[in-house]
């Protein structure tokens, strides 16, 4: 029976993960990068405000804006994994549910990333 | 999933209304959880009303002044009565802190309601059971560890690294933070806690202490410190004055440095 195990036993659980930081550490880096990249963006959107597609291409040609535009996708995306990530595991606490989870959030993420840097390469390089 | 609304046997209900005390012109309200292990009901809000001029000016006066004059059976712990203890740790008007350091004429409410401290098993009417905070302090081995043989007299410290622990040792357990903090909430089994980080960090930043490392490696875990989302609900309940909130950016701080 589970509950025979000690306070102590059940508090020290399989141990520490010795690991925690990386995620944290990620998580700083992207929030800060993404103050600059975000501003980048909405100012992007701004100029390109009733454009028609052919400025909008020309745009997006320009190699540093393609660039910027990969890095507010990925570092984007890479933020959302990593703060959906701590959300799930701050509410689901079924074990088998919560796998699943953080795996969907993987592919999900990775699918919208991937996916938007294809969309801004091909246009970039006149597709 | 969390959880947002109590289990069923965890629901309250209206309790008993106690009479008013005999002759009394300046009474005040409380209402207080109840709940008994024996009896098979479910928690109950009872209302009393205590007599203000007989009465110290403490919330805990106004509780000993229930247990004595009008219902015995009102469980509550206290020691002190002080604020050194932490016993009387219980939520009082929306709020964890010390029934003994708490005036009635704090209260923003007129009418005082007190519980027991949040999201943990009762024991008792105020009486909650922190068994696992308690197991929770023993797991950061909150004792000096060094590994240089002792001096014969006392492990020195310089004045300014003494400093450095003010803030920290005057923590006293009472358990107001953590059980504040909606991570501690959801999380309680794996996260430590404000009160638990803060005690951790005591020791971190202990000049005397040689174990540093070893601490930071027991800590580093995406549930026992990674689930301190900066709520700051534990600083704003510490009845001392204390900011765990502030420790626990400090550990994390002292877990980037240790790699960057």
């Amino acid at each position: 029976m589970s509950d025979m195990r000690t306070p102590l036993a059940k508090v020290r659980g399989l141990g520490s993960a010795k690991d925690g930081t990386t995620h944290f550490w990620r998580q700083r880096i992207t929030a800060v990068a993404n103050v600059f990249l975000i501003s980048f963006f909405v100012i992007l959107v701004i100029a390109l405000q009733g454009a028609d597609y052919a400025s909008f291409t020309q745009a997006l040609q320009n190699p540093v804006i393609a660039t910027l535009l990969l890095l507010v996708i990925l570092v984007g995306c890479l933020h959302m994994k990593l703060g959906m990530q701590v959300i799930i595991e701050d509410y689901i606490h079924s074990e088998g549910l919560k796998l699943l989870l953080v795996m969907g959030n993987i592919f999900f993420a990775s699918i919208i990333a991937l996916s938007s840097v294809v969309a801004v390469l091909k246009i970039s390089f006149g597709g | 999933m969390a959880e947002f609304q109590l289990p069923k046997n965890s629901r309250m209900g209206e309790g008993k209304v106690w009479p008013k005390p005999e002759g009394a012109t300046n009474t005040r309200e409380y209402r207080i959880y109840r709940w008994s292990p024996d009896d098979g009901r479910n928690p109950r809000i009872d209302t009393y009303y205590v007599d203000a001029d007989e009465c110290g000016p403490m919330v805990l006066d106004a509780l000993i002044y229930i247990k004595d004059k009008v219902d015995p059976t009102l469980t509550f712990r206290r020691s002190c009565r002080e604020g050194i203890c932490g016993s009387c740790a219980m939520n009082i008007d929306g709020t964890n802190t010390l029934a003994c350091t708490k005036g009635a004429d704090e209260c923003s409410n007129e009418i005082v309601k007190i519980y027991p401290l949040p999201h943990m098993p009762v024991v008792k009417d105020l009486v909650p059971d922190l068994t696992r905070f308690y197991a929770q302090h023993r797991s950061i081995e909150p004792w000096l560890k060094t590994t240089t043989p002792e001096p014969e007299k006392e492990w020195l410290q310089s004045y300014e690294d003494r400093q450095k622990l003010d803030g920290l040792y005057e923590c006293i357990l009472c358990a107001c933070c953590s059980t504040s903090c909606p991570s501690y909430w959801w999380n309680g089994d794996r996260y430590l806690g404000p009160a638990i980080l803060l005690q951790a960090y005591r020791w971190l930043i202990d000049s005397r202490d040689e174990a540093t490392g070893e601490r930071l490696d027991n800590l580093e875990d995406p549930f026992r410190l990674y689930r301190c989302h900066t709520i700051m609900n534990c600083s704003q309940a510490c009845p001392k004055g204390l900011n765990p909130a502030k420790a626990i950016a400090e550990i994390k701080k002292m877990m980037v440095e240790r790699r960057v």
